[in-house]
């Protein structure tokens, strides 16, 4: 047990902090809170792509592929100084935390030659297609086929709920490329231009009223075999290195912003009335804003302790549905607290000039709705642990 | 940067819990727990020879010389096998004050008499109003007059303690008490005249619980241990090294009740199969693991704090309690819940969780408390910049 930095993180921490002082956009809470959604994503790519030049971006990813070569302590590290700093995040989340890690962990030499370089700088966003109507929580019953067709396969099908994929110049595409097998034989996963002919992009309309995210239709999309990731049909292990990284990583991001509100809430409660005196005086908030702060920490401390693990063992375990549940549920608690702290202001959305932060607070309640269905469901995140780390037997 | 235990403190977990396996299984755990004290002569040597009762502190009165966290590895073990007794009281309590307070020759006789383990003592701090707000203690310490028939310069306490762990077997006690108005720590012996200590069973089965009075109880000059602030630092620092290895027992705890409802999930068949195969049960153990986890990571955090005296330590000791104490009472609710009616029978070792689950959340300020401590550091020292231009104005 030993949290103070080595010499070589202090190093780290210390260029990045100075690097961070004279770089971070001090006009991002203005574009966070009234920019729309493209304009936002906008300002991020040119962010990121201040971060890949000043050599921060990917920080544990090797250097021969445009990372920094560093460890995984000092990548957490970085999340934590960008978060201190008042960074905005990066552009390319899908690629960075999902989709770069699984080239890093099956592509060849040449798909990370070409490839991850790109992920960093933000010139190519990525969006991940592995979600179909009828194939969610059951992801192994995807039917996209890929059939071959001399040195490419023909794509034809149909992804959901893809986020970013009206922003994305590539998509990670789970397929089945063995028209007769069954549930996890026979998936191709495929790195898909989304320029190419007959990709069409349509825009869903999410419960928050935005289209984060969107369907996409495959009509014969020719995609040159040299763009599988992994072995023609284990599709499907190369699909379950993406869900690992997605059950250990995006918390930490979804940990750091939900401080950053807890802050704001903090900050809020103490200009607020109620019962005649300040809110953040009133022994029920005060309970309140601690309890999100408890759960936060244990968040926090969740995942410094898994990544030490990680580094002992190589690579995210099926304890990351514990992160996953963790943040997910802890963001929908601390939603409805600051709904409730703030009173009836918080409804009110953006645009309406009486509401805080310009329907920040309205907006977050809502998309926290959609934490415990992305990146697989809690119940099926409890399934995993049950199944998988306690060894308890397979109900399904 | 490494969040885990290292090599050498994972071994003193893992010897600690190869020994109580053996000197400490459930039957002996169970057998104590009949007995008046829930005390065992034989046991507390041994954890003497271990050299627990001495495990953070300076080798020079006989102690170990162990830090926080290596203390926190060997109490999540306690914690797992239940170890009744009164370690915690003894040890954590007693111990940290005596070493945070005592002067040299107050050092020599009673801390090392706990570290060598010929000596049990405890804290007497709570008083009617239940609080462990060090304002709250009202016990009277009178200076006594030059001259009389009783020595010079001691002192005579009357009043009420209650809630004293483990006075019944206490060699000496700790007692916090008021000296003109000023917060005092007086060592007091066990069998002092006109010190009465009775029982007040509680949940917990394997501890007990006392309420001590005292009428005209004199203490001598020697025994008082700290004045003012001196007292008040003492008291703090005992208080949070003892909640500290609580929540490492409760950690403890909350392994062996996922252990013990696993186990049984996965054997106790209905339907023709076994319960664990049913989603309502796999959840709630899923649950239960996600508890122990959180708390297990705000434990060693909270202990690596303390042990680097940094001052975020305070609230993470705070985290930690605050957390832990749901956790634990949680879980041990699902543990019930998932073994059905043989979870609720008296032979099934659940309810001596569930019941130390409840002591433990009390102990030393529960999930309530400990979030008004939170929110003094979150709320009370970082006043906003619009406050601050405000004050400025
Ligand atoms: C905001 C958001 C962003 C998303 N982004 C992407 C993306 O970028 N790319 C992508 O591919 N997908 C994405 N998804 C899709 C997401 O992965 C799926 O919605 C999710 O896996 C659940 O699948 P489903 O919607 O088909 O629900 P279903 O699988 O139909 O589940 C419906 C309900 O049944 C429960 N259930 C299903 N099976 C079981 C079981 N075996 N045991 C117990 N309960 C069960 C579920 O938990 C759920 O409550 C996103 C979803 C959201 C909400």
């Amino acid at each position: 047990m030993d949290l103070n930095l080595n010499p070589q993180e202090t190093k780290f921490r210390d260029e990045l902090r100075a690097w961070l002082q004279s770089n971070v956009p001090d006009d991002w809470e203005r574009h966070r809170l009234s920019d729309s959604m493209e304009d936002r994503f906008q300002f991020l790519c040119a962010w990121q792509k201040r971060v890949y030049e000043a050599g921060w971006a990917g920080v544990a990813w090797p250097k021969e592929y445009g990372g920094r070569g560093a460890s995984l302590m000092e990548q957490v590290i970085f999340t934590q100084e960008m978060a201190a700093a008042g960074a905005p995040p990066m552009a390319n989340i899908l690629g960075l935390a999902l989709i770069g890690p699984t080239i890093v962990a099956f592509g060849t030499e040449a798909q990370k030659k070409r490839y991850l370089a790109n992920i960093l700088s933000g010139e190519e966003i990525w969006c991940q297609g592995f979600s179909e109507p009828n194939a969610g929580s059951d992801l192994a019953g995807l039917r996209t086929e890929a059939l071959l067709d001399g040195d490419h396969f023909v794509v034809n099908g149909q992804k959901v709920w893809n986020s970013y994929g009206w922003a994305a110049d590539w998509c990670a595409l789970v397929t089945r490329s063995d028209p007769a097998s069954q549930k996890h034989k026979g998936l191709t996963y495929l790195l898909v231009d989304m320029k190419s002919p007959g990709v069409e992009v349509r825009p869903l309309r999410q419960l928050t009223g935005e289209s984060e995210f969107t369907e996409l239709f495959f009509r014969d999309v020719r995609v040159p075999a040299e763009n599988v990731l992994g072995a023609v049909g284990d599709g499907w292990n190369v699909a379950l290195g993406t869900l690992a990284h997605e059950r250990a990583t995006l918390g930490v991001s979804a940990q750091i912003a939900m401080r950053r509100q807890l802050d704001r809430l903090v900050e809020l409660s103490r200009e607020m009335c109620r019962n005649g005196h300040r809110a953040s005086e009133d022994p029920l908030v005060r309970q309140k804003l601690a309890q999100s702060y408890v759960e936060n920490e244990v968040l926090r401390l969740n995942q410094m302790r898994a990544v030490s693990k990680i580094i002992q063992t190589g690579a995210p375990g099926p304890e990351g549905s514990i992160l996953k549940i963790g943040w997910s549920e802890a963001n929908q608690r601390f939603q409805a607290t600051a709904q409730e702290i703030l009173g009836p202001y918080a409804q009110l959305t953006e645009g309406s000039d009486l509401a805080i932060d310009n329907g920040a607070w309205s907006y977050s309640y809502l998309r926290a709705r959609g934490n415990t269905i992305e990146a697989g469901t809690s119940e099926i995140q409890r399934n995993i642990i049950g199944q998988h780390v306690l060894g308890l037997p397979k109900s399904y | 940067m490494h969040f885990g235990l290292s090599e050498t403190q994972q071994a003193i977990k893992n010897s600690a819990r190869q020994f109580l396996a053996a000197e400490c299984p459930m039957p002996q755990v169970r057998r104590l727990m009949e007995t008046e004290t829930a005390f065992d002569t034989a046991l507390w040597s041994k954890f003497a020879e271990q050299g627990w009762t001495g495990i953070i502190f300076p080798e020079k009165y006989d102690g170990f010389g162990l830090g926080m966290v290596e203390m926190a590895a060997a109490l999540e073990e306690m914690g797992r096998a239940l170890v009744p007794g009164p370690f915690i009281s003894t040890v954590l309590l007693a111990g940290t004050l005596l070493d945070h307070a005592g002067n040299e020759e107050q050092k020599r006789k009673y801390l090392s008499a706990i570290c060598r383990g010929e000596a049990r003592s405890t804290l007497a701090l709570l008083e009617q109003s239940a609080s462990w707000d060090l304002d709250a203690v009202q016990l009277e310490g009178k200076g006594l007059p030059k001259g009389g028939s009783l020595p010079d310069g001691g002192y005579q306490l009357n009043g009420e303690k209650l809630f004293v762990s483990d006075a019944g077997i206490a060699d000496f006690l700790l007692v916090a008490a008021r000296i003109e108005g000023e917060l005092a720590v007086l060592i007091v012996p066990g069998n002092a005249p006109g010190l009465e200590k009775m029982a007040t069973p509680g949940m917990d089965l394997t501890r007990r619980l006392y309420r001590v009075s005292f009428t005209n109880v004199v203490a001598s000059p020697e025994s008082l241990l700290g004045r003012g602030e001196r007292a008040r630092q003492a008291l703090e620092a005992a208080l949070e090294v003892s909640c500290l290895g609580l929540v490492a027992e409760m950690v403890g705890g909350l392994q062996s009740l996922v252990d013990l409802t696993v186990a049984y999930a996965k054997t106790r068949k209905q339907f023709g199969r076994p319960i664990g195969t049913f989603q309502a049960v796999q959840h709630q153990c899923a649950d239960m693991l996600a508890l122990l986890e959180g708390s297990r990571s705000a434990l060693y955090y909270a202990a690596w704090t303390l042990s680097e005296n940094d001052p975020a330590a305070r609230t993470a000791i705070s985290v930690a309690k605050a957390y832990a104490s749901e956790a634990y009472r949680d879980a041990g609710n699902k543990s019930i819940q998932v073994q059905g009616g043989m979870g609720f029978t008296w032979e099934n070792d659940a309810h001596l969780y569930y019941r130390r689950a409840k002591a433990s959340e009390i102990a030393f300020g529960d999930a309530t408390y400990h979030r008004e401590r939170i929110a003094q550091s979150l709320i009370d020292r970082q006043p906003s910049k619009r406050e601050a231009s405000l004050a400025a104005d």
